[in-house]
């Protein structure tokens, strides 16, 4: 079924199969492999995607659902030469070690700093208890949403 | 963008990671992550049945399924179909018997992944049960049925048996004994990348094969010896992994894509295991059985120890003899026991596959130690710390195995860092502030970790480098990167030689193509192998061209140059040559430095048995931690809150603090895991969790903010100093836990991990 929405800013209409989940349309017929699956049950947010700007799992959704929504992957958050603050504060955090997680766990920081621009450590452990990392034992990665809101926050007050 | 940066790297100092910005970018491509024009799928019809003799499938349903190509079995494969590390025993698609439920029978090539899952689930396998042996005791009897018909030891994968002083009798001068036994749990890796990748076969008949894996040098023979082709022809590509911890230190799909490739030419095949096979078929943490008796004088001095430590290496050797060897060999701890009866077995069973897994076989033994460390402390009337103060190895001392420590030995230091810091001084106060129907209590525990394939196998590392025509530096690995970032600080070592910052230096990842042997990703080695031969080739090269440069310039006296980012210049007169300029007028074998470092083995315990040898008993360089953790138990739920957490580590002199702590707080991340939920209950073979909604991974409320310090030593033979971090911090966290909980209720589990049910057990029959 021809399926129309938003992806990372630019409309798609795709003709695709109604019960192809959405991770493998982003990744195979799209060509974005930057969502990762690690689970394909909705326990680890690996494949954590934004869905009209909130966080849903695309191993949990149908192609179906796109149909009119806007649609941010990984690879709509920032630029190459300007990467999104959480990025960069991932990057100089050290939150970063296999990386695996790292999409899901940049696409529900920037939605979560978005909804609570001052959060507490704890808040913060809390916004990522759904995304799974094996690597890191999350505090980096807690320093790392902590920086960036330290810093979305001043861009704001000097905007 | 404001991570590049214009200074040259430096050694010693937290320097971002390379790695770093093309993953938070979504851009980096793991081996999951290729889709070719084309691409086939294959995928692996597993037994389900635990013991049997195979009498083969039947494929006719599934061979109808619209887009299903062909099904290969162990009939198509015309070399060993045996792979594996020590004993070669794995199928790689079983001919004769199925010795457990993830055992692959056969291979679906489908034009979809649709198909593929379709088919597997047509296919019906043929076999004749034969009787399962799933416990240790069944195993050992004499009568027990063989897993292995040609294995001379039944069995047993391998034993080791090593006394020293008096061995046992001597127990009979201790004034306090203590006596216990431990059942370790398995643990899942649970990398988040599942085991991937995809091959194919080129038109000069190399297949190329790329695939999350932690040892391409390795596959790659035994590959060839598996399919019987010439090594030749195989070419395998390993990209960062999104994840290892072990698991993929052996084979997983590359066998079986090979196969798949060499029958269609051409085709690009992928294979991706999804979660549950991840789970029936891949290696995991052994599971163990620890049975301790350790003595002490009235001074508090250990005296005596015998321990046996019982290991469940499921079907296949997947390095199950060296993971009881470096068990065997740490069995006692960073402490002198002058008399020691010490035994451990790696036992087949139908179970599922143990493997190597980060902390390789000392995590087992580790917990079952330090708990006793603790029990005879208490017993003989002193505080946990004072007794591993007492009894800590310095430098020159023997290890319990009476192996004398040659390198730099930190325990002492890691302890009394901790005995100073204020979650220790503090401890009495903070324990008092536990709120209503709650404990706390504080726990220690006193980790060692050896690092390195032991006294037999050479452990080698080649470096590459090379100065390119764009004027970078190009290091080329041989040793992967699976997440812990080697590759990073390989960048960061050339960088500090060289006077280069990040936009001059590139990387090559792990290929049989385009890099050189340096051994796997494993034993807490990589760094410091690759990191020695790195800094004698990038040395090479850096004379190489500041001789050039010398010529261009027309000086004589190479102390008149200097490197900086992206040029030479002449100190005095200021006047630069651009790296790429001098790099043409170099002949292309000397822009390339290569060097090779070998690392030190022990020469000690000549005599004993040369298999226990083979498998890595002694080892000469060792890590060492000191950990302490803050727990708080709920009395009416069972649960066991870790609040903090202290590490301090001698991994001799840090080369990024960054990277230290990831893999600091990494590790005990796993061990909190391992000490507190994940455990795979198996009944006859079949594992009862499959996925992550029943095998609990923690998550970031799970796990406290950690405090990592190190203990600042140095280590003479590493490079700049350094020694392996990777492992040893897993070992810590398990056996401090336990030891706060029993500081907080008094109650002492013997079965783990430490879930809510079994605490709250204990606590009833503590307090009925």
């Amino acid at each position: 079924m021809k399926i129309s929405f938003a992806l990372n800013g630019r409309p798609v209409t795709r003709d695709l199969p109604p019960d192809r989940r959405v991770v493998d349309a982003l990744r195979e017929d799209l060509g974005l492999p930057g969502t990762k699956e690690a689970c394909g049950t909705g326990e680890c947010g690996a494949c954590t995607i934004l869905v009209d700007g909130v966080p849903r799992l695309s191993c949990l959704m149908l192609a179906a659902q796109l149909e009119g929504r806007k649609i941010t992957t990984i690879e709509g958050i920032g630029k190459a030469e300007k990467p999104h603050p959480v990025q960069e504060a991932f990057v100089e955090a050290g939150a970063v070690q296999c990386g695996f997680c790292t999409p899901g766990m940049v696409l529900t920081a920037v939605h979560f700093l978005e909804e609570n621009p001052g959060p507490t450590r704890e808040e913060i452990r809390e916004a990522l208890s759904g995304n799974i990392c094996r690597c890191t034992g999350y505090q980096k990665i807690v320093d790392a949403v902590e920086l960036a809101s330290k810093r979305l926050s001043k861009k704001g007050t000097t905007e | 963008m404001s991570l590049v940066h214009a200074r040259p790297l430096q050694i010693g100092e937290s320097e971002p990671r390379a790695d770093a910005p093309a993953k938070a970018a979504g851009r980096e491509r793991y081996a999951i992550d290729f889709y070719e024009e084309g691409m086939l799928w294959a995928g692996v019809k597993r037994a389900d049945i635990p013991h049997a003799v195979f009498d083969g499938i039947d494929v006719e349903a599934a061979l109808k399924v619209p887009g299903v190509v062909d099904i290969l079995t162990a009939k198509d494969i015309t070399g060993s179909n045996r792979q594996g590390v020590a004993r070669r025993d794995q199928p790689v698609l079983v001919d004769d018997r199925i010795r457990h439920r993830g055992d692959g029978v056969g291979l679906v090539i489908a034009e979809n992944r649709e198909a593929l899952r379709t088919a597997v689930q047509r296919i019906t396998v043929k076999a004749t049960p034969l009787p399962g042996v799933f416990d240790f005791e069944t195993a050992l009897r004499e009568d027990a049925p063989r897993i292995h018909e040609d294995h001379p030891d039944g069995n047993i994968l391998l034993k080791g048996h090593l006394e020293t002083g008096d061995g046992t009798a001597a127990f009979k001068a201790c004034a306090h004994v203590v006596e216990a036994i431990f059942e370790l749990p398995y643990q899942e890796h649970a990398y988040l990348e599942t085991e991937a990748g995809w091959a194919v076969t080129r038109e000069d008949g190399t297949v190329e094969i790329t695939a999350s894996t932690q040892t391409p040098f390795r596959d790659r023979a035994e590959i060839a010896e598996a399919l019987g082709i010439e090594e030749e022809r195989i070419r395998v590509i390993a990209p960062f992994c999104g994840g290892a911890f072990g698991g993929k230190d052996g084979i997983t799909v590359q066998s079986l894509l090979a196969l798949a490739a060499l029958k269609y030419p051409g085709r690009p095949v992928k294979m991706w295991w999804e979660r549950e096979e991840s789970f029936v078929a891949s290696a995991k943490r052994h599971r163990a059985r620890c049975h301790y008796r350790l003595g002490a004088g009235a001074d508090g001095r250990f005296h005596a120890l015998a321990a046996e430590l019982f290991y469940d290496t499921g079907p296949y050797d997947h390095l199950g003899g060296a993971v009881m060897a470096l068990g065997l060999e740490h069995t006692g701890g960073p402490y002198r026991i002058p008399n020691t009866c010490l035994k451990a077995w790696a036992i087949y069973t139908n179970n599922p596959v143990g493997g190597a897994f980060r902390a390789f076989g000392i995590a087992q033994a580790t917990a079952a130690m330090e708990q006793m460390v603790d029990m005879l402390a208490e017993k003989a009337g002193y505080s946990p710390l004072e007794i591993r103060r007492i009894n800590a190895v310095n430098q020159g001392d023997k290890t319990p195995l009476g192996v004398t420590l040659q390198t730099s030995t930190g325990i002492v230091q890691c302890l009394e860092i901790l005995q100073e810091h204020r979650m220790w001084r503090d401890r009495a106060v903070w324990k008092n502030e536990a709120g209503p129907f709650k404990k706390r209590g504080v726990g220690l525990a006193a980790v060692m970790h050896g690092m390195g394939y032991g006294p037999v196998i050479p452990d080698v590392a080649n470096a590459r480098i090379e100065l390119t025509h764009d004027g970078r530096f190009q290091v080329a690995c041989g040793v992967v990167d699976m997440g812990q970032g080697n590759a990073s600080t390989f960048l960061q070592i050339a960088g500090d030689i060289l006077s280069q910052d990040r936009k001059h230096l590139t990387l090559v990842l792990p290929d049989t193509a385009r890099t050189l042997p340096s051994g796997s990703a494993s034993a807490s080695r990589t760094t410091y192998t690759y990191g020695n031969a790195l800094i004698k080739a990038t040395f090479l090269l850096r004379e190489r061209v500041l001789k050039r440069c010398a010529d261009l310039m027309m000086v004589s006296d190479l102390g008149e140059l200097a490197l900086i980012p992206g040029a030479v210049c002449h100190v005095t007169t200021e006047r630069e040559f651009a790296l790429g300029e001098i790099a043409r007028v170099m002949d292309g074998n000397e822009r390339v430095a290569v060097a090779h470092f070998r690392a030190p083995q022990s020469c000690e315990l000549p005599d004993i048995d040369p298999n226990l040898r083979l498998h890595g008993i002694p080892h000469v360089v060792f890590s060492y931690g000191a950990h302490l953790a803050g727990v708080e138990v709920d009395l009416l739920t069972g649960d066991i809150a870790v609040k903090q957490y202290l590490a301090v580590s001698d991994c001799g002199r840090i080369l990024n603090p960054q990277l230290f702590e990831q893999q600091v707080q990494g590790g005990i991340a796993q061990g909190l895991g391992y000490a507190l939920m994940e455990e795979i209950p198996v009944e006859k073979g079949e594992m009862k969790t499959l996925n992550f909604s029943t095998y609990l991974l923690p998550t970031a409320l799970d796990i406290p903010d950690m405090t990592v310090i190190t203990a600042g030593g140095h280590e003479a033979t590493g490079p700049y100093g350094l020694k392996g971090v990777g492992e040893m911090p897993t070992s810590g966290p398990l056996p401090a836990v336990a030891n706060a909980v029993a500081d907080a209720c008094g109650i002492r589990l013997r079965h783990f991990p430490m879930t809510p049910e079994r605490v709250l057990a204990a606590l009833k029959k503590e307090r009925p």
